[in-house]
């Protein structure tokens, strides 16, 4: 890190109708330097962004690099200024091969044969050692190398400046540190690279400087080291963090367990190993364990989402068969899944249709809701769970990511369930959004809800769940409770009996535990 | 009132805009061209009857079997993204069906046409089965699906007819077909009005709708709320053979004849373009059936107008597919994208020049 400005952004003032998304702010990027942009939704970190590779342009406000100002009006420009973007959604074509993703639609490879620009892509993913080879069909790539392959992309088209948005939300804790990997090599050539990413624990694992924003203002830049995360969190949210100590107090009052509300034996999908698993009226219990252990795929066997090859389910003590989700439903179970995108929301609809969703599918195909009906629905989980929407006929897709995920909330409330399963609720959203989420499932396990819920974050868990079921291989290895509810037995017991070997599960099972907050 | 009015504009109508604009520019095109284009006169047809005429009746009355069609049509495609390509094809084995039923023995009763109805029904429902078989439980694309029964179906209506085109001749027939004795108003009009409001009740009464388009949007999502996509998706083709029933029925009805190689020839690329004159998404999702009855319409506007002007009808095909280019190129996403933002500006400006004027 040699400290000479690469980039710098002065006051950057950007408005929309009816809102100032970014007023006043400054940034600047150091050679050689790791930079987090953070804050929560809505803070004005996309805009930034956006102004950055020419998708919006700025109403006021100078950007230079290298010294020299520049005008960035179209990602055209963005590009031939060296600045490249990585997206969180993969922008690539998965049916062409590795060298073609990296030399395609460039203006300087038009004309280049393949066997060329094969022998330049196998030359720099071996530079950067990434684990691909230019042949190969990017679909059959994991989606770790497939982000790195746009890395390499970046890097090949001679960029100064590389954006990562949101790199790691769906990489595997393996994965993630092949990619930091590959930053830091990165960052040692000189590229200046601005890292956005909800996972905090992530952003001091890698990276040298922090610019926070909230609401649009920039409320500072810090050195990594010398900014404790406590209090980025509590600079990002602009209060302090009593309020998310105290929520674990409340769910440390040990209570005796209600009667037990659904059992399963020997539960199997075709995604499952058979297990067993109950939940008590009223409990909050957590599923963990690495990605991939079976933990989501667990709960869609109780759920019927995957084909249930078998075992004996009881429902109050009672047998129930559930097979598809409509059965599960109709026992009183809602399910929250994992991918908000494809399997939660249906974007075109409107907030209210989304809403009334499952009632309505529960209700029957003779039994509509009728619009005054539905739409008082709407109205009443909008002000409940203060659902940021311009009406409640907005279509859902245009809503942020913690607000789409209070509509599906809502639309499971809605159905006044027994047992609900949250699959990460509190993934991709903001600070502020996570909270008040965590808060809901205390106060619905005390007005005796059961609850299933699943986080990568094990801090949040620990602060709502009373019982944590460890898996590990598909196989559940241990359930925690009571006094063993902290971060090191929860590590141990993902560890289990394994001898650690490599470096890299070791840093996987420590980023786990240690809570990707 | 202002305000209401307003509302229509920016989101009441919103997919209906253009379809809507479509006929008015059609029908001021045609008052232009011809003042008495769209007079309507008392006549007396050949049954005695006083019935009304003009060019504006025929429009509404000949697009009868394809304001039907589109309706089911539009089901199809939200539900399952794609579209039913055997629509003429099915009509022709309903209408030799329906015949084959009123031919079976000496007389035509008023029984024997309800039976041959249902018959033709039945048989349409099943054909739509088969193809929402296809499509909901094995996963084949519509169109391929479809294309199956689109290249068999008229040798079956064949093989129903026994290789020859049968005719028939029944008052009762002929009202189906033509003018009910006493309403002035052809029969075909008021049927597309009544399945209007079948499709108009099913909604109301059930939760179809918003079932139908979850699925079509998000076909993962659907099922982890508990829909049967495979139900609706089938539910939709068999509501589309219904549709087919009836309109085979009134184009039989027509005629007096079944002739299997004509009957309702080429109209699945009529039915699909209605649908997306009105403003649905081909791709599924979102619906309204309003639109593509209004699609319907311009079809059969554009059709008459092209006539009324002494084009051929060997030329009519090359006009109707510039118009249909305007058409579709203006309900593109990305032209309906550059006129919004040009809406708000103008919008923007005008709050602007009011904020001035107050001042």
């Amino acid at each position: 890190m040699d400290g000479k400005e690469l980039l710098t952004m002065r006051h950057i003032k950007k408005e929309f109708p009816g809102v100032l998304a970014l007023n006043n702010v400054d940034f600047t990027l150091r050679k050689g330097e790791i930079h987090a942009l953070m804050g929560e939704n809505g803070a004005g970190k996309s805009t930034l962004i956006k102004i950055l590779t020419g998708v919006y342009q700025m109403d006021d406000g100078e950007v230079t690099i290298e010294g020299s100002k520049v005008s960035i009006h179209s990602p055209q420009d963005a590009q031939n200024s060296g600045i490249s973007t990585v997206y969180q959604e993969i922008t690539l074509c998965p049916n062409l091969t590795v060298a073609e993703n990296m030399y395609i639609g460039r203006e300087d490879s038009a004309w280049i044969r393949r066997k060329e620009y094969e022998r330049r892509a196998d030359e720099i993913l071996s530079r950067l050692q990434i684990p691909a080879r230019s042949t190969q069909q990017l679909g059959r790539c994991s989606l770790a190398i497939q982000q790195m392959v746009a890395i390499a992309r970046a890097v090949d088209m001679k960029c100064k400046v590389l954006i990562l948005d949101e790199p790691t939300s769906s990489l595997d804790d393996k994965e993630v540190n092949m990619l930091f990997k590959l930053m830091r090599d990165l960052k040692a050539q000189g590229v200046g690279i601005i890292f956005v990413t909800h996972f905090l624990e992530q952003v001091y694992q890698v990276s040298d400087r922090i610019t926070v924003l909230r609401n649009g203002e920039l409320v500072g830049e810090y050195l990594t080291e010398e900014l404790p995360q406590v209090q980025l969190v509590s600079k990002m949210i602009g209060k302090d963090l009593d309020e998310l100590s105290s929520l674990k107090e409340n769910s440390d009052t040990e209570e005796e367990p209600g009667e037990v509300f659904y059992e399963a034996s020997a539960l199997s999908s075709t995604q499952t190993l058979p297990f067993n698993f109950k939940i008590h009226k009223g409990e909050v219990n957590g599923f963990t364990g690495l990605l991939g252990s079976g933990r989501s795929e667990s709960v869609r066997a109780v759920f019927g989402a995957d084909k249930v090859t078998g075992g004996i389910v009881t429902i109050k003590g009672q047998p129930a068969k559930i097979t598809r989700p409509i059965d599960a439903m109709r026992h009183g179970i809602g399910y929250l899944a994992e991918d908000r995108k494809r399997d939660g929301i249906i974007a075109e609809l409107s907030v209210r249709e989304n809403i009334i969703l499952a009632l309505q599918v529960m209700n029957g195909f003779f039994k509509p809701i009728s619009r005054s009906e539905s739409e008082a629905f709407a109205d009443e989980y909008i002000k409940v769970l203060q659902i940021k929407t311009a009406s409640r006929e907005t279509p859902v897709g245009s809503l942020s990511g913690g607000n789409q995920q209070k509509v599906i909330l809502a639309r499971w409330l809605l159905t006044h369930p027994d047992y609900l399963i949250l699959d990460e609720p509190t993934r991709g959203i903001d600070v502020g959004t996570k909270l008040e989420i965590q808060k809901l499932v205390l106060k619905l396990a005390e007005e005796g809800v059961s609850i299933t819920f699943i986080s990568s974050e094990v801090e949040e868990m620990l602060r709502t769940c009373s019982r944590l079921i460890v898996m590990r291989d598909r196989h559940i290895v241990g359930e925690l409770k009571g006094q063993d509810l902290n971060q090191a037995q929860v590590m141990k017991t993902i560890a289990g009996e394994i001898k650690v070997k490599s470096p890299d599960q070791l840093q996987a099972m420590k980023s786990i535990a240690g809570g990707k907050a | 009132m202002k305000k209401s009015f307003k509302n229509i504009f920016s989101n009441g109508l919103g997919q209906l805009t253009i379809p809507i604009i479509a006929i008015i520019i059609l029908v001021v095109f045609n008052l232009i061209r011809d003042p008495s284009f769209f007079s309507i006169e008392i006549t007396q047809n050949n049954e005695g009857n006083n019935v009304l005429s003009g060019n504006l009746i025929s429009i509404i009355n000949g697009a009868s079997e394809l304001a039907i069609l589109a309706m089911g049509m539009t089901l199809v495609t939200a539900a399952c993204g794609g579209q039913d390509i055997s629509v003429g094809a099915a009509a022709a084995i309903a209408g030799s069906g329906f015949v084959k039923i009123l031919k079976s023995g000496d007389t035509i009763s008023g029984g024997k046409v309800i039976l041959a109805f249902l018959f033709a029904c039945i048989v349409a429902m099943l054909f739509g089965a088969f193809n929402g078989t296809l499509v909901a439980v094995f996963k084949i694309q519509p169109m391929i699906a479809t294309l199956i029964l689109y290249t068999c179906g008229r040798s079956i209506a064949y093989w129903i007819n026994g290789g020859a085109t049968p005719t028939f001749s029944s008052s009762i027939v002929n009202a189906i077909g033509g003018f009910i004795p006493g309403i002035p108003i052809p029969t075909p009009v008021l049927i597309v009005i009544a399945v209007g409001i079948i499709f108009k009740l099913v909604f109301h009464f059930t939760s179809l709708e918003l079932l139908t388009q979850s699925v079509g949007i998000n076909g993962s999502a659907a099922r982890l709320n508990g829909i049967n996509a495979t139900f609706i998706k089938l539910l939709s083709f068999i509501i589309l053979g219904l549709c087919v029933a009836v309109a085979g029925s009134i184009g039989v009805s027509r005629l007096g004849l079944i002739n299997h190689e004509t009957l309702l020839l080429d109209i699945e690329m009529d039915t699909i373009l209605a649908v997306a004159i009105g403003g649905n998404n081909l791709g599924g999702g979102k619906f309204k059936v309003g639109g593509s009855i209004i699609g319907a319409y311009v079809i059969q506007t554009l059709t008459i107008t092209l006539y009324a002007m002494k084009v051929s009808s060997t030329d009519v095909k090359a006009y109707k597919a510039i118009v249909i280019i305007l058409l579709v190129v203006i309900g593109s996403p990305v032209v309906k994208a550059k006129f919004g933002k040009l809406m708000s500006k103008f919008r923007a400006g005008k709050g602007n020049a009011c904020v001035k004027g107050a001042e």
